[in-house]
C-alpha cells in the first residue's frame, strides 16, 4: 500500500495522438500516490507505454495535463524532471563499462570524481554486484544488465522511476528472481515506481495499485487482489486471471442482486453499477467458485451441465462444461479425495453463490 | 599396418571438400593475380630496377667502377662507350638509353645521340679529343657521373626525384634545386586536399546518415536512393554537370549575375581551379562516408538519446558522449574509405582541376602517358601506397581495425 496519499504523478483529461486521427491514449486521469508501486497492465498498444514516455517527457500529450507533485511538467525537458528511467531493452551504453554508465548521470550533474566513485560503488551494492565496475555490459548476463540498468537510474537518486517492461527479455526463472529484486529495492528507497508490463503475473506480484488499460483508457485502477475479486468490466474480468462470461439480459434488479436471463435460465447475480431491467449485462464467474453438486441451501444459482471434456492438470482438474447458453465454460475443481468421479459427457449439477457472479456493463465492441 | 593407413574414401572425405573450396576461389585468384598483383609488382619493381642501360653499355659501366671520379676518365673508357653507343644505334635502344641519362643529367640525349651518329665516321686512336670534337660536353666529369648513375640496376634516384632529392656526384643526398621541385609541394597539396574533402565528406554525410538511419522505413529508402543515385550515374556525366553548373557562363553564375549579386565582369571562377576540384571530388565521394555511418548508426538504439536525456544529459552531452563513440567505428572506416579514395583520385581534378586543382595522380598520369617516365610515376606511385599503408597502421592502432565497419 502506498505509504502516504500525497499525490506524486497526476494525469489529467491525458489524450495522445500521433497521427492526429487515432488517439493511442484516450482522456487519461490517473493519479500515483507518493512512494506507491503502480503498474500500467495492459496488451501491447493499449497505450501504457506512451503514458509513460509522456512522464518521462520524451513524448507530448496532444491535450491534458501531467503534473508531478503539483507542478506541470509540459515545458520541463526530460533531462530536468528528475525521473530515473529503466527501458526496455535496458539501454546500457555499449561503449562504457558499467562504472562508466553509472556514472554517466553523476558526470553530466558536474559531480567531482571523487564522490562519483563512491556513489557508483554505493549503487552497484544495492543492486549486489559489487566488483564488475570494470566490465563491458556486454560482457554481462540479462539479469546483471537490468540491474545495472536500475542501478543506473536510480544513480541520481529520483523520487519517481519509471520502468517499462524491464524484465520482458529475462527467462521466466530469473524474471521472478528479479521481480523479487526490484519489490526489495523500491521498498528499500522508498521511491514511487511507474511499471509497465502485459504480464498480470507480474503485475500482481510487485504492484501496491494496478491500472488495467485497454485500448488507451484505463479500465479500472485497484489493488491486485481488488481486480481479481472485484473487477467492474468484464475486460478486467477476463484479464486478470481466468473467468467465465455469459451474455444475458436483465429482467429485475434488488438490493444490488439482479436477476438475469441467460441462455434460457435465470441466473442471480452481483450487479456492478447502475442498469434497469432489458438492460444488456455480462456476468463473470470465476472457474474456481464453481461447485459441482451444490447443496441448495447455499447456491442460488443451480442448473444441469453437459460435461465436454475434462483436463487432468495435476493440482486441479479442468473441465469444460456446457451451461447458460455457454459451451465453453469452465470449471476448475482441486484434486482432492472425493472428486473425480465425472467424466466426459456426463450430465452434473453445478451451483455458484450471487456474490461469485458479477453482473457487469458489456464492454463497447471493438 | 592395415589399422595405420586410413582407408582411400577417409583420406577423400578428409581433404576433398578443402580441395573443392581452393578449386572454387582458383579463379578468383588466378584473376586477381594475372590483372592486380602482377601488373602492381611489376610497376613497383620499375620504381627501383631499370636495367636499360646497364644491359647497353655494360663495358663502360664496368670500366667506370674503377674511375676515381675526379679527373675524366682515361682513354680506354671513351673508346668503349663510343663502341657501345654505336651498337646501341644499331640495335635501336640508343633512345631509351639516352633519355634515361638525360633524366639524370639534362641536356645528355642530344649530346649521347650526335655521338653516336658521328663516331661511326671518326674512328681513330684519340677516342677522347674525338668524342671531345664532337660535344665538348664529354670533357666535363659530370657527364660521366650522370652515365654512371644512370647505369646502376638498382635505383633509388626515382624515389629521390618524387621527393623532390638528388644524389650528388660525391653521393650525399641533397635537395633539388628549386626551380625543379614539384612533387614534395604536391603530395603536400594532394595530402591536404585528401584530408579536407574527409572532413568536409564527414562534415556533410554524418547528419545525411543520421537521417536515413534514424527516418521511418520509406523515407529512409527515399533518402538512401537520393545518396545512391550518383554512385549509378556515370563519373563523366556527373563531372560534366558540375562543369554545366560552375563554369563563367554556367548556371550558378548566371543566376548570380540576373539576381544582381555579382557584376557581370566579376563572375566567380569555381571551376578549373582548386574549388571546382574540391567540389566535384565532394560530391563523388559523399556516398562512401555516407553509407558506412548509415551502416553503423543503423544499429545505435534511438532510446540511448532517451536514456541520456533521462540520466540528465543535454542533448549536445548525449550526442557527444553518448552517440558519437558509438558511431566511430563508422566515421572510421568511411574517413579511411574517402581518404584513399581521394589521394589517388585521377578523372576528377584532370577533368575540372585546370592547372591549380592538380594532384599527384595527375603527376603520375602524365609520367605514364607523355613523359614516358614510368620509373617515377610508379616511384610516386610507391609513395602514395606507402602513405596509405601508414595511415592504415595508425588507424589500426588508434581504433582497431577489427572495429572498422563498412556495411
Amino acid at each position: 500500500m502506498a505509504s502516504t496519499h500525497n499525490a506524486h504523478v497526476e494525469f489529467e483529461h491525458v489524450s495522445k495522438s500521433y497521427d492526429g486521427q487515432i488517439q493511442v491514449v484516450r482522456d487519461l486521469d490517473l493519479t500515483v500516490h507518493e512512494g506507491e508501486f503502480l503498474t500500467l497492465l495492459g496488451a501491447s498498444g493499449s497505450g501504457k507505454t506512451t503514458c509513460l514516455m509522456m512522464l518521462a517527457g520524451f513524448e507530448a500529450p496532444t491535450s491534458g495535463t501531467i503534473r508531478i507533485r503539483g507542478r506541470s511538467v509540459h515545458d520541463l525537458p526530460p533531462r530536468k524532471r528528475g525521473i530515473g528511467v529503466v527501458f526496455q531493452n535496458y539501454a546500457l551504453f555499449p561503449h562504457m563499462t558499467v562504472g562508466g554508465n553509472l556514472a554517466f548521470p553523476l558526470e553530466v550533474r558536474g559531480i567531482d570524481p571523487q564522490q562519483r566513485r563512491e556513489r557508483v560503488r554505493r549503487a552497484l551494492q544495492l543492486v549486489r554486484l559489487e566488483g564488475l565496475e570494470d566490465r563491458r555490459p556486454t560482457e554481462l548476463s540479462g539479469g546483471q544488465q537490468q540491474r545495472v540498468a536500475i542501478a543506473r537510474a536510480l544513480g541520481v537518486e529520483p523520487s519517481l522511476v519509471l520502468m517499462d517492461e524491464p524484465l520482458g527479455a529475462l527467462d521466466r526463472r530469473l524474471r521472478e528472481e528479479m521481480q523479487y529484486e526490484i519489490r526489495r529495492i523500491q521498498r528499500s528507497l522508498g521511491v514511487t515506481v511507474v511499471y509497465v508490463t502485459h504480464d498480470q503475473q507480474e503485475a500482481m506480484v510487485l504492484s501496491d495499485r494496478v491500472a488495467v488499460f485497454r485500448r488507451g483508457r484505463i479500465e479500472q485502477v485497484a489493488l491486485p487482489e481488488t481486480l481479481y475479486e472485484e473487477p467492474e468490466r468484464p475486460f478486467v474480468a477476463s484479464f486478470i486471471g481466468e473467468n467465465n462470461l455469459l451474455h444475458g439480459r436483465v429482467l429485475s434488479v434488488e438490493h444490488d442482486i439482479s436477476r438475469v436471463e441467460a441462455g434460457g435460465q435465470i441466473v442471480q447475480a452481483f450487479q456492478v453499477g447502475p442498469c434497469k431491467p432489458g438492460d444488456p449485462v455480462t456476468l463473470a464467474i470465476r472457474p474456481e467458485r464453481v461447485c459441482l453438486a451444490p447443496k441448495p441451501e447455499l447456491y442460488s444459482n443451480r442448473f444441469e451441465a453437459d460435461i465436454q471434456d475434462i483436463t487432468f492438470l495435476g493440482d486441479h482438474l479442468r473441465l469444460r462444461v456446457a451451461v447458460c447458453g455457454s459451451t465453453d465454460f469452465i470449471i476448475k475443481i482441486p484434486n482432492i479425495v472425493g472428486h473425480g468421479a465425472v467424466l466426459a459427457g456426463d450430465r452434473v449439477q453445478v451451483g455458484w453463490t450471487p456474490i461469485d457472479c458479477r453482473a457487469l456493463t458489456p464492454d463497447e465492441k471493438e | 599396418m592395415s589399422s595405420k593407413r586410413p582407408a582411400d574414401g577417409g583420406v577423400f572425405a578428409l581433404f576433398g571438400p578443402q580441395l573443392r573450396a581452393v578449386g572454387l576461389v582458383l579463379p578468383l585468384v588466378a584473376f586477381i593475380g594475372l590483372t592486380f598483383v602482377a601488373p602492381l609488382a611489376t610497376m613497383l619493381s620499375r620504381s627501383v630496377y631499370d636495367p636499360v642501360v646497364a644491359a647497353a653499355l655494360p663495358e663502360t659501366l664496368r670500366l667506370l667502377q674503377a674511375w676515381d671520379g675526379v679527373h675524366v676518365p682515361p682513354e680506354p673508357v671513351f673508346e668503349t662507350i663510343a663502341r657501345e653507343l654505336r651498337t646501341a644505334r644499331q640495335e635501336r635502344s640508343l633512345g631509351r638509353v639516352a633519355t634515361r641519362i638525360n633524366r639524370v643529367r639534362g641536356g645528355l640525349r642530344s649530346v649521347l645521340t650526335r655521338t653516336a651518329r658521328r663516331v661511326r665516321e671518326a674512328e681513330g686512336p684519340a677516342w677522347r679529343d674525338t668524342l671531345v670534337g664532337i660535344h665538348a660536353a664529354w670533357d666535363d666529369v659530370q657527364t660521366w657521373h650522370a652515365i654512371r648513375r644512370a647505369g646502376e640496376r638498382f635505383t633509388a634516384r626515382h624515389y629521390l626525384h618524387a621527393l623532390d632529392l638528388e644524389r650528388r656526384s660525391d653521393g650525399h643526398i641533397a635537395p633539388r634545386p628549386d626551380e625543379y621541385r614539384v612533387y614534395v609541394s604536391l603530395l603536400w597539396r594532394t595530402l591536404v586536399v585528401s584530408l579536407s574533402l574527409t572532413g568536409l565528406c564527414l562534415l556533410l554525410g554524418y547528419p545525411v546518415a543520421y537521417l536515413i538511419a534514424h527516418a521511418p522505413p520509406q523515407r529512409a529508402n527515399l533518402l538512401l536512393l537520393l545518396v545512391l543515385v550518383p554512385f549509378w550515374t556515370s563519373l563523366l556525366v556527373r563531372t560534366t554537370a558540375w562543369i554545366v553548373l560552375l563554369q563563367t557562363q554556367g548556371v550558378i553564375n548566371s543566376t548570380l549575375v540576373a539576381l544582381g549579386l555579382i557584376a557581370d565582369e566579376s563572375r566567380l571562377a569555381m571551376i578549373y581551379n582548386m574549388t571546382g576540384t574540391m567540389v566535384a571530388m565532394t560530391h563523388v565521394l559523399l556516398p562512401f562516408m555516407v553509407l558506412p555511418l548509415y551502416a553503423v548508426m543503423r544499429t545505435i538504439p534511438r532510446l540511448h538519446m532517451s536514456a541520456a536525456a533521462s540520466l540528465g544529459a543535454s542533448t549536445i552531452q548525449a550526442f557527444w558522449r553518448v552517440y558519437w563513440p558509438q558511431t566511430l567505428p563508422g566515421v572510421g572506416a568511411g574517413s579511411l574509405l574517402v581518404f584513399i579514395l581521394a589521394i589517388g583520385y585521377y578523372i576528377t581534378p584532370a577533368l575540372v582541376g585546370g592547372r591549380s586543382g592538380q594532384l599527384i595522380s595527375n603527376m603520375i598520369a602524365y609520367h605514364m602517358q607523355t613523359s614516358l617516365n614510368w620509373g617515377l610515376a610508379a616511384a610516386i606511385g610507391g609513395l602514395l601506397l606507402a602513405f596509405v599503408l601508414v595511415l592504415y597502421l595508425v588507424y589500426d592502432r588508434l581504433v582497431g581495425i577489427e572495429r572498422m565497419r563498412l556495411g
